[in-house]
């Protein structure tokens, strides 16, 4: 049985990879749990439709700091609106999340899912 | 004769349980408390046995359910010292009763410039109603700041009064702080400037038992019988006869009319004019029955030895490294919120919880307050007289799991 907290997650909560900003993202975007209180936003730079670097910057729970670490590092090299699925996000994280907080573990990813609903490219016609 | 908590847990079936194969030890008794096996017998018995509509039937099983029902409500009257009964209205809970207020009271009587204070460690359901007000009439909201203990500042509250204040609200009990409010002082403040009080007792009720409305003299007290060892669903507002009298009605419907006709309805007199449509009967019997059980086992005894608890709970996480209190006010009832360093509330929540233990954590309906200290969030343990010093002990050694998990 998985244990609650853990190895991984809590080496992705103790060092948070990709914790930060980019200088031009094409897609930022910040979700916030107004049950909790957390928030945590993710940016995306991409290179054509493709996903070349991943940030994230946030305030929450372990769950949530490591779901957005981990994210950060699955979503580099897809392609703008490939999914990661909730299963795969939350397996990745190898913990017995209890249901009460499966939405914390989901937070980082619906942030994503909602910069990519809202991404617009912009239409590159100077060069 | 010392406070038999052993046998006081024996009146409170649910507590006789393991939770993740743990002994429960439920400290969340903010958020609701548990109820007595008195008050559970007592909704069963209704339904089994007298249940009806009230003040409608002319037969027999009619009657015995308005008796019961309106014997609740003296006893509602008894336990807060109000003078009359029909100073009593049921209500869905504490929300409900603000709401009232702020529609069939302050909605009249409120002008565009005019000011409504509430305090800074106001429960959303002590902001919003009086948002809504405000915004409707053209009126601010005014808030009464608190110090780094969690206490009122009386000359504070002193400044914001002024020509322009037409409404008071505030909490008698703070459920994130435990602060116990001023009430008497800031009532009497209040009226020599003719403005009108409304009391938050959600908290109260629970904590300190003893209740005086007269003594207090406000205007308006509002508390949940889910947070008196009660049923959900059923609350209560008192307020002065004068002023229930002069209010009009915030919901139409049966039972609160005296006669209706296309043209013209006349309104019932109160309490029952603000209790439209079928009642919460059962929530008032069981409401009843929860205040009986509190004069059974003495109120005095119990919050002298929540007292103790408090104490006991408050030295002891002390001791704890990395955990701050928030709120240590001079005159605290208990509950206690505190934060532990470099761990979000949320998961010293999941891992308490897997010990057994029930806590409270997240911004505990307080937003504006968790800004005052800086926070977004608190993890909140809440005693209640059926708690023990054993209990406090699993609280810290949950916490020490905490540190362990994240060190
Ligand atoms: C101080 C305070 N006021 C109001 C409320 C709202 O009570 P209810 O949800 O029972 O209406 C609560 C409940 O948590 C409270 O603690």
């Amino acid at each position: 049985m998985p244990r609650l907290y853990s190895d991984i997650l809590l080496d992705h909560f103790r060092k948070p990879r990709n914790q930060g900003s980019l200088s031009a993202p094409a897609i930022s975007y910040e979700e916030f749990n107004p049950l909790c209180g957390d928030r945590i936003r993710i940016e995306v730079e991409l290179s054509g439709d493709v996903i070349s670097a991943a940030r994230f910057q946030g305030d929450g729970c372990a769950i949530s700091i490591a779901a957005a670490s981990m994210l950060t590092e699955m979503i580099v090299g897809l392609r703008i609106g490939d999914d990661v699925s909730n299963d795969d996000l939350v397996s990745a994280l190898r913990s017995d999340i209890p249901p009460a907080r499966k939405k914390c573990a989901l937070l980082p990813l619906e942030a994503l899912r909602a910069g990519f609903e809202r991404y617009r490219p912009r239409h590159s016609g100077r060069k | 004769m010392p406070f038999d908590v052993s046998r006081i847990r024996e009146d409170f079936p649910i507590l006789r349980q393991r939770v993740h194969d743990r002994p429960l030890v439920y400290l969340d008794n903010a958020a609701t408390t548990q109820r007595p096996a008195s008050v559970i017998a007592a909704i069963s018995n209704y339904y089994s046995a007298d249940n009806s509509n009230v003040h409608r039937g002319v037969h027999d099983l009619s009657e015995r359910a308005t008796r019961s029902y309106e014997e609740a409500r003296v006893k509602v009257q008894r336990f807060l010292h109000a003078r009359d009964p029909r100073e009593i209205v049921f209500v869905r809970g504490t929300t409900e009763a603000i709401n009232l207020v702020a529609q069939s009271y302050c909605r009249r009587l409120i002008q565009s410039g005019d000011e409504i204070l509430v305090s800074a460690m106001e429960h959303h359901s002590n902001i919003v109603p009086w948002q809504m007000i405000s915004e409707e009439r053209g009126a601010a909201l005014r808030v009464i700041p608190i110090n780094d203990q969690g206490e009122i500042n009386l000359d504070d509250f002193d400044k914001l009064l002024s020509d322009r204040t037409r409404f008071v609200s505030v909490p008698h009990v703070s459920h994130v702080l435990g602060t116990v409010n001023p009430i008497k002082e800031i009532v009497e403040m209040a009226h020599r400037r003719n403005v009108a009080v409304l009391v938050d007792g959600a908290q109260s009720a629970p904590h300190l038992l003893e209740i005086d409305v007269s003594d207090l003299d406000c205007d308006f007290y509002a508390f949940s019988g889910h947070k008196l060892y009660g049923p959900t669903g059923i609350g209560v507002l008192y307020g002065k006869s004068h002023l229930f009298e002069s209010m009009i009605p915030y919901q139409g419907g049966g039972d609160m009319i005296s006669s209706v006709s296309f043209e013209k309805t006349i309104y019932n007199a109160p309490p029952y004019k603000f209790e439209a449509g079928t009642p919460n009967i059962a929530g008032v019997i069981g409401l009843g029955a929860a205040i009986d059980y509190l004069k059974l086992i003495g109120s005095e005894a119990a919050t002298a030895y929540e007292q103790e608890l408090l104490s006991y709970a408050m030295s002891s996480l002390s001791e704890v490294r990395g955990v701050r209190v928030v709120g240590t006010a001079a005159k605290k009832a208990a509950v206690i919120s505190f934060v532990v360093e470099n761990v979000h509330p949320h998961d010293v929540g999941t891992i308490l919880d897997l010990e057994g233990i029930a806590v409270r954590t997240g911004h505990c309906c307080a937003e504006p307050l968790m800004r005052r200290f800086g926070l977004t969030a608190v993890t909140r343990a809440s005693i209640a007289f059926y708690n023990t010093k054993n209990e406090i002990d699993s609280l810290i050694s949950g916490l020490a799991r905490v540190r362990e998990t994240f060190n």
